[in-house]
């Protein structure tokens, strides 16, 4: 039964896998024309678009190609950027390396005030505090990050004295070279607000989904024992409640991974902020067929991965999910 | 069952439901049932009045705008006065007229585009949920494998690829979001399938299209309005998205392509928050509107989703595994 279960999670995140790569083929050489005639940039004359097709094989047929891109796959190699003409991952990784922390700090508030918020509204229930906190939520929920981002710039950067735009501030380590706390320091002001929007975008998220988990737990009757034991309302609540409620909460918090990748499109494209998702606007602009395609693959296989993940942790947090 | 079940027992739509344990609503009373159940929550009174305003906007605005709202009538990004209350554009345009017709243009693309996701996801439950078998597990073991695909990123390659049309861009963004839409409308689709008059239908000698066109699609259907109207929201939202990476339609005034057309014209350098600030204010107006309605009607119709989230919709996610019974 054990073994079945995780058996059955590997293979089908394999299998998407599979198909996660299928489609990434079927959308980039699908296309009317293709990849190289829409290429933009200064060096693409004629003769470079004729040697790039030759090169990426486009003049083969569909299937030689889809066979060529899998075995590429299958090296490591997703290919080469058209427009720097490197190795598209060495485009990514950089990338990857700063946009990771940004998740990190602005998943990890969202978090946090998420359940701080989620565990006291259900506690409250009903009350002012549970209503107030509900719209809150629900406004955050419903707003663009990239608005938010922008709302931010406007009204919080200039009053609080955060920087708006980049990843370090461009005068730093031009007369000396900056120390470690210098250096952290300014990279971290810059990812504050970044982060704080995606926060805030998942704070909303978060919130409805502890508030609801909690409010199912609380009616649960091993709450209600505890109650009757006279246990302190503290130990009710995080004790009995919360500890069971993380269940479904960690793996929605896994499974939002897909939403927060794409929050960082437009939040990093608004902040200027060089990470992936600044890297993929960049992408679009140039047409830079393959880098997208190599971001769109790395991006979705971290999300099947996170779903394997959440899949096996809710496993075995809950042992009685078998089927 | 009986066709005056009592609505208490209506439960579960999670994964594998089986047809005991799902939603068993009352058949007649239900109409009325979502209405009162609309009209006695507050928040989806509010919702289906901010609604009501902006799609009357959508709908009349544009008729009785004067010339193009793009037209300059004074100086880029100028400050709002009394002239302009809301301020101008970086094209020296007035932004409410700009906003009436990003009204028309956001709500379109938010309708039609959930109306393609509810036909298709409509469509495979429905298929999934009536015929079963070896027809349901393609189609969801399908659908499985496309919910845990990224939407946004894919959905903003699509729309590199073969956007920068409104009739693309709907598309793309009705073909992304049907899955979960399935998932919901088969597990529905597996509890009607089993009731005593569909059956009695069926041995009477029924064809299929017949019970499905007259027996189950009435029972599916509020259950598929509830989640348009949360599918509207989450694809406004998705227009946007697309419309700020400079991906939308090059000619159609959407709010989401005011927010970007200002934030490409520089408002940050010249300060210009109110070209920014008041598209997604009507955007974000807009999106909670249609979650409050949705979610009130999708609670309604099955109060098991009380505890099913707001987030499931846009994390898509398989709704959670069900707990075992309690003895």
């Amino acid at each position: 039964m054990r073994s079945d279960y995780v058996i059955k999670r590997v293979l089908f995140a394999l299998v998407t896998v599979w198909v996660a790569i299928t489609l990434n083929f079927l959308l980039f050489r699908t296309l009317p024309g293709n990849a190289v005639s829409a290429l933009r940039c200064r060096a693409c004359t004629e003769q470079f678009k004729e040697a790039q097709i030759k090169e990426l094989g486009l003049d083969e047929s569909k299937w030689t190609q889809y066979k060529l891109y899998v075995q590429d796959l299958a090296h490591g190699n997703l290919g080469n950027s058209l427009t720097t003409e490197g190795p598209v991952w060495d485009e990514i990784k950089p990338a990857l390396k700063n946009t990771l922390p940004m998740i990190i700090l602005g998943t990890g508030f969202s978090i946090i005030f998420g359940i701080l918020a989620g565990v006291i509204a259900s506690w409250r229930r009903g009350t002012w505090v549970d209503r107030g906190n509900m719209w809150v939520s629900l406004a955050f929920y419903s707003m663009p990050p990239q608005w938010l981002g922008l709302m931010l710039i406007f009204f919080v950067a200039t009053a609080v004295g955060l920087p708006q735009s980049g990843l370090a501030s461009p005068d730093l380590g031009v007369l000396s070279s900056p120390s470690f706390a210098e250096y952290w320091s300014d990279r971290l002001q810059h990812m504050i607000l970044p982060a704080l929007t995606l926060g805030l975008v998942l704070y909303g998220d978060y919130t409805l989904i502890v508030r609801s988990a909690m409010l199912e737990t609380l009616g649960e009757d091993y709450v209600l024992t505890a109650r009757a034991k006279g246990l302190s309302n503290w130990a009710i609540v995080w004790k009995h409640g919360l500890r069971n409620a993380l269940l479904p909460i960690v793996t929605l918090v896994a499974l939002s991974l897909g939403f927060i990748i794409g929050g960082t499109f437009t939040i990093e494209y608004v902040f200027s902020y060089p990470g992936v998702g600044y890297e993929t606007v960049q992408a679009i602009d140039r047409r830079d067929y393959p880098v997208l395609q190599g971001i769109f693959l790395l991006l979705t296989m971290s999300v099947i991965l996170f779903n394997l993940i959440a899949d096996l942790l809710y496993f075995k947090l809950d042992p009685r999910v078998t089927s | 069952m009986s066709l005056d079940q009592p609505l208490q027992s209506a439960e579960g739509l999670e994964l594998g439901t089986t047809p005991e344990d799902a939603a068993g609503l009352g058949a007649g009373r239900r109409p009325s049932f979502i209405r009162q159940a609309v009209i006695t929550q507050p928040q989806a009174i509010v919702g289906l009045a901010i609604l009501g305003f902006f799609v009357l906007v959508a709908l009349v605005g544009p008729a009785l705008l004067s010339q193009d709202p793009k037209t300059k009538v004074g100086p880029v990004f100028g400050h709002p006065s009394a002239e302009w209350p809301l301020g101008l554009d970086g094209g020296g345009a007035n932004m409410i007229p700009l906003l009436i017709a990003g009204a028309r243009v956001s709500l379109e693309v938010g309708f039609l585009a959930a109306l393609v996701a509810m036909f298709i996801g409509g469509s495979v439950g429905l298929a999934s949920g009536f015929f079963g078998g070896r027809i349901d597990t393609v189609l969801m073991r399908f659908t499985d494998y496309i919910l845990v695909i990224p939407d946004i990123p894919l959905m903003v390659m699509a729309a590199a690829l073969f956007g920068r049309s409104l009739r693309n861009i709907i598309i793309i963004i009705g073909i992304i979001y049907w899955t979960s839409t399935a998932r919901l409308i088969r597990a529905q689709v597996l509890s009607v399938r089993e009731r005593v008059y569909v059956k009695r239908s069926r041995s009477l000698g029924a064809g299929n299209n017949r019970l499905i066109f007259k027996h189950i699609l009435p029972q599916v259907a509020p259950l598929l309005i509830a989640n348009m109207v949360l599918m509207v929201a989450l694809a406004i939202f998705a227009e946007t998205f697309i419309a700020f990476l400079g991906l939308g339609d090059p000619s159609a005034i959407s709010w989401g392509k005011l927010i970007e057309n200002a934030f490409t014209d520089h408002a940050v350098l010249n300060d210009a928050w109110w070209a920014i600030l008041w598209p997604g204010v009507c955007v974000t107006l807009v999106i909670l509107a249609c979650t409050m309605v949705g979610q009130s009607m999708e609670d309604a119709l099955n109060p098991r989703l009380r505890v099913g989230h707001l987030s499931v919709n846009r994390f898509r996610v398989r709704v959670l595994p069900r707990k075992p019974p309690k003895p």
